[in-house]
């Protein structure tokens, strides 16, 4: 299949670029990496009157260090830089970790972290991170720019806080505090493919030893990122053991609310989201008492 | 009708200048603009991996990017890999030599894959080469005379 015919821009400055969306508000899409776009549009799911497109804006394509240890990502920032990055490796580890199983390299080498926030597919791994690490996301317009806390950026599938005419511009992910540990585990049937199941854990302990905080967030287990909170809920306050796990594995399994699809049943993905609850609370709690992240 | 786009780019060495209406996937225009048919298209939907070309010496799904785009940059497909008509690019050779084709189809995608591969990499192991075609996919072979093929080329290649 071939994309609908449409008009096409491509910008040399972000007032440009918000000015069209401003003006042609969800008639007009923004293209970054194109990579859940285009075959959206070859498919004919997806049918915009413009596409305007943000690769001519290396503003957005940045990397680096903010006060206090946070991590600042452009939103046009290729995933195959994130992969790669020092300051990400040292900064976030959970999504150093989590880029390989993003599709496959040559996706990467397109595909945007901003791209893929703003997208909000359940399946996807992203936003995922973005909910485990408490990110913060910039959203700018002709009208003004504005933070917007994780928790209320996704609102549902495909469905963010975004509106017509913002563009999302950057992300921050805080500093994660000492005795964290954080880990990501999926299960798909070929890599590279979307996982019928896949969890973030993020663990911080106290100096006892003592599970402080603890976050636990799932693809493909609702209508977006899910957090697991009475799951988290059951490790606060414990000293990790498998018996705290295996109780934290379980709840989730019941907590999530996963669709299922053509590969997995809900059963199945629930069966899944105990065991890789497991294995992922496993290693977060043993790099957290390693105090590596 | 849609406005037509002049776009200027350069492919395995050569510069091209064309109007392009936006639509137009970078795949379409490779084969159907440029006459350059050794990009072959699978699925449009960027699972296959046939597509893939050398996009600023990236592998990228040329099924995933409007020609538009590509204005002003620089592109290699499997056409630009040999470098006469008589001497095939060592990784080519290698795929020759272990029989890591069978109808060919998806073997230019793998090639495009593998050039930069193997230049970050130039002993991979096995789980690497494994690893770096998981993008590729093959109804033919079973992967493994490509994964051999891929070791021959590394030894090649040093």
């Amino acid at each position: 299949m071939k994309p609908a015919p449409f008009d096409y821009q491509a910008p040399h400055s972000l007032e440009e670029a918000l000015a069209l969306k401003a003006q042609y508000g969800d008639d007009a899409k923004f293209l970054a990496g194109g990579q859940s776009l285009i075959p959206a549009m070859n498919f004919r799911l997806v049918q915009a009157s413009l596409l305007v497109d943000v690769n001519g804006l290396p503003s957005l394509d940045f990397v680096r260090e903010a006060h206090g240890g946070e991590l600042r990502v452009g939103a046009l920032t290729r995933q195959r830089k994130l992969e790669r990055d020092p300051l990400v490796a040292r900064h976030a580890p959970l999504l150093r970790e989590t880029m390989p199983y993003v599709a496959h390299p040559q996706i990467r080498n397109r595909g945007t972290l901003g791209g893929s926030l703003a997208h909000a597919d359940p399946a996807a791994e992203l936003p995922v991170i973005a909910v485990a690490l408490g990110a913060r996301l910039r959203a700018q317009s002709m009208r003004g720019d504005r933070w917007i806390a994780v928790e209320d950026f996704f609102k549902g599938l495909f469905t963010t806080d975004l509106a017509a005419d913002e563009m999302l511009v950057e992300v921050a992910l805080p500093a994660l505090p000492p005795r964290t540990g954080t880990a990501f585990v999926e299960f798909a049937r070929r890599r590279g493919d979307y996982a019928l199941m896949g969890v973030a854990a993020v663990v911080t302990l106290d100096g006892d030893g003592i599970c402080q905080q603890a976050r636990l967030v799932y693809l493909n287990a609702g209508e977006g990122p899910v957090s697991a909170q009475q799951a988290a809920g059951l490790l606060r306050g414990e000293k990790p053991s498998a018996s705290v796990i295996e109780a934290a594995a379980a709840s989730a399994g019941d907590e999530i609310n996963p669709m299922g699809n053509v590969h997995a049943s809900p059963d199945y993905q629930r069966h899944l989201a105990r065991v890789l609850t497991r294995r992922t609370l496993t290693l977060a709690f043993e790099r957290a008492q390693q105090n590596r992240n | 009708m849609t406005t037509l786009h002049p776009i200027s780019l350069t492919v395995n060495g050569q510069t091209y200048e064309r109007q392009v209406e936006p639509r137009l996937l970078l795949s379409d225009f490779l084969r159907h603009e440029l006459g350059l048919s050794g990009t072959h298209v699978g699925c449009e939907h960027g699972v296959c991996g046939a597509c893939t070309i050398l996009f600023d010496g990236q592998p990228i799904r040329s099924c995933l990017a409007f020609a538009v785009q590509a204005n002003g940059h620089n592109l290699t497909t499997v056409e630009g890999l040999a470098q006469s008509q008589t001497e095939l690019h060592p990784i080519q050779q290698a795929f020759w030599e272990a029989h890591g084709l069978q109808c060919g189809f998806c073997t230019p995608g793998i090639l495009m894959t593998l050039v930069p591969f193997l230049e970050e990499n130039p002993s991979p192991s096995e789980a690497d080469i494994r690893e770096a075609i998981s993008g590729n996919l093959c109804r033919c072979t079973g992967y493994q005379h490509i994964v051999d093929a891929v070791k021959l080329a590394a030894e090649k290649m040093k």
